[in-house]
């Protein structure tokens, strides 16, 4: 059968996806954000997964306000670089497992997540920076060394759903992988975060007392965590660090005892505080 | 009985609430047109002409024109929608933040290479009223 092994949570801030395209990533402002991910690139070529099961948000770029599905599981055969405004990101297109997609999508459903399905869907650095962060540098020529299932989460249009209902529903997606008859690796990512502001008059909000305890309790207290209101992540860590209640989505699809085998925190990228954690199941 | 919204005491912020998104939907609308090129090219060609497909308030549709960044997100826009009216004009989402905290490009960028703004004195508007009337 198929099998969740480790969870990553991953900011995803644009500007990352432009300095690693633009070539920049040595510059002084940019290299300890960098600087973090060496490890992370080591630990995925070991872990070597045959699947991502990606958490991300669209940011108005393929979904405008017309209609705003909380839950959106990407079900096509792949997922082209989408025009954000600037021209599509120069990355490969990210190949779907298809046939454990469309499993994965009748599971949540009878398991009572109401889910959409998108059988045609661009995707935003939302998705693609987070492989960028985790692969290297990748030309549209390449592949991505895994296939990736995204799921898309309104986070834009309050409320985002309740973090406790993003816990829940990893452990919809563990029992649904589980469930799939392919003997698969595989990884499971919460990206968005962490404490950020991108508008009005207190942007540039940073919280980095509020992201370590975010990151602690991953471990130590993660259904406790799953509980927070969404007031405290406005208030706290932004307007814009609402996106972490993704984040318990991965956890919530990993075993109650993990192991933390990596941390990275680094301010700024761009208006950001890039956060970023590998856990791994203790028995995998 | 109205659900409360115990966001809105937060200072310097609005939450993209569904009040929000129902003021604010031709807006958006507007100005997620601009992530595709074409659009692009036909809004700069004339964008009192490609504004008229777009029923918005008189008021959104000034703000527009007048690239009044903070007054579109007080008629209902959104940052991701008015970032698209900003990358269209060479505006990256760290400068769009130096115009709208009013400190300008410079001081916004240091303060972030400094860590950014501190919550302290940023959670509740009652702070910010103090520091009015100090």
């Amino acid at each position: 059968m198929a099998r969740i092994t480790a969870g990553v949570g991953c900011s995803h801030v644009p500007a990352i996806g432009v300095a690693m395209d633009t070539g920049i990533t040595d510059q002084p402002y940019w290299q300890p954000v960098f600087k973090g991910f060496e490890k992370s690139r080591e630990w995925i070529k070991e872990k070597n997964p045959d699947v991502i099961f990606l958490v991300y948000n669209d940011h108005c770029t393929v979904f405008d306000a017309s209609c705003i599905p909380t839950f959106a599981l990407g079900c096509a055969a792949e997922f082209a670089p989408a025009d954000e405004g600037w021209g599509p990101r120069p990355v490969p297109v990210v190949k779907n497992h298809q046939k454990m997609a469309s499993h994965i999508a009748q599971s949540l459903i009878l398991d009572e997540f109401d889910i959409t399905i998108m059988n045609e869907m661009e995707v935003d650095h939302g998705l693609t920076v987070p492989l960028s962060v985790m692969y290297g540098d990748k030309t549209p020529e390449d592949e991505w060394p895994a296939l990736v299932i995204p799921l898309c989460v309104n986070v834009v249009q309050y409320p985002a759903p309740t973090g406790n209902r993003c816990y829940n529903l990893g452990k919809a997606i563990r029992r649904a992988v589980e469930s799939f008859d392919e003997d698969l690796n595989v990884v499971i990512f919460g990206t968005g975060g962490m404490s950020h502001q991108l508008q009005y008059k207190r942007a540039g909000l940073i919280n980095q007392e509020w992201d370590t305890a975010f990151l602690d309790r991953l471990t130590s207290d993660p259904v406790g965590l799953s509980q927070m209101p969404h007031v405290e992540y406005l208030r706290e860590a932004g307007s814009e660090g609402v996106e972490m209640v993704m984040w318990h989505v991965m956890r919530g699809a990993l075993d109650d005892d993990v192991t933390e085998v990596h941390r990275h925190y680094h301010v700024p990228a761009s208006n950001t505080a890039v956060g970023h954690i590998i856990l791994e199941n203790k028995a995998s | 009985m109205a659900i409360k919204k115990d966001y809105e005491d937060i200072p310097g912020t609005f939450v993209f609430d569904a009040d929000r998104g129902r003021e604010g939907y031709h807006l958006n609308q507007f100005c997620i047109s601009l992530r595709l090129q074409k659009n692009r090219d036909a809004f700069n060609a004339d964008e009192e002409g490609y504004l008229d497909a777009y029923p918005m308030t008189p008021e959104q549709r000034d703000a527009v024109l007048k690239r009044e960044w903070n007054r579109l997100l007080e008629l209902g826009g959104n940052i991701y929608y008015t970032s698209k009216l900003a990358a269209n004009d060479g505006i990256n989402f760290q400068d769009l933040a130096g115009i709208m905290t009013g400190m300008g490009r410079e001081a916004y960028r240091d303060m972030m290479l400094n860590g950014g703004r501190s919550p302290e004195g940023n959670r509740y508007q009652s702070e910010w009223d103090e520091k009015e009337t100090d």
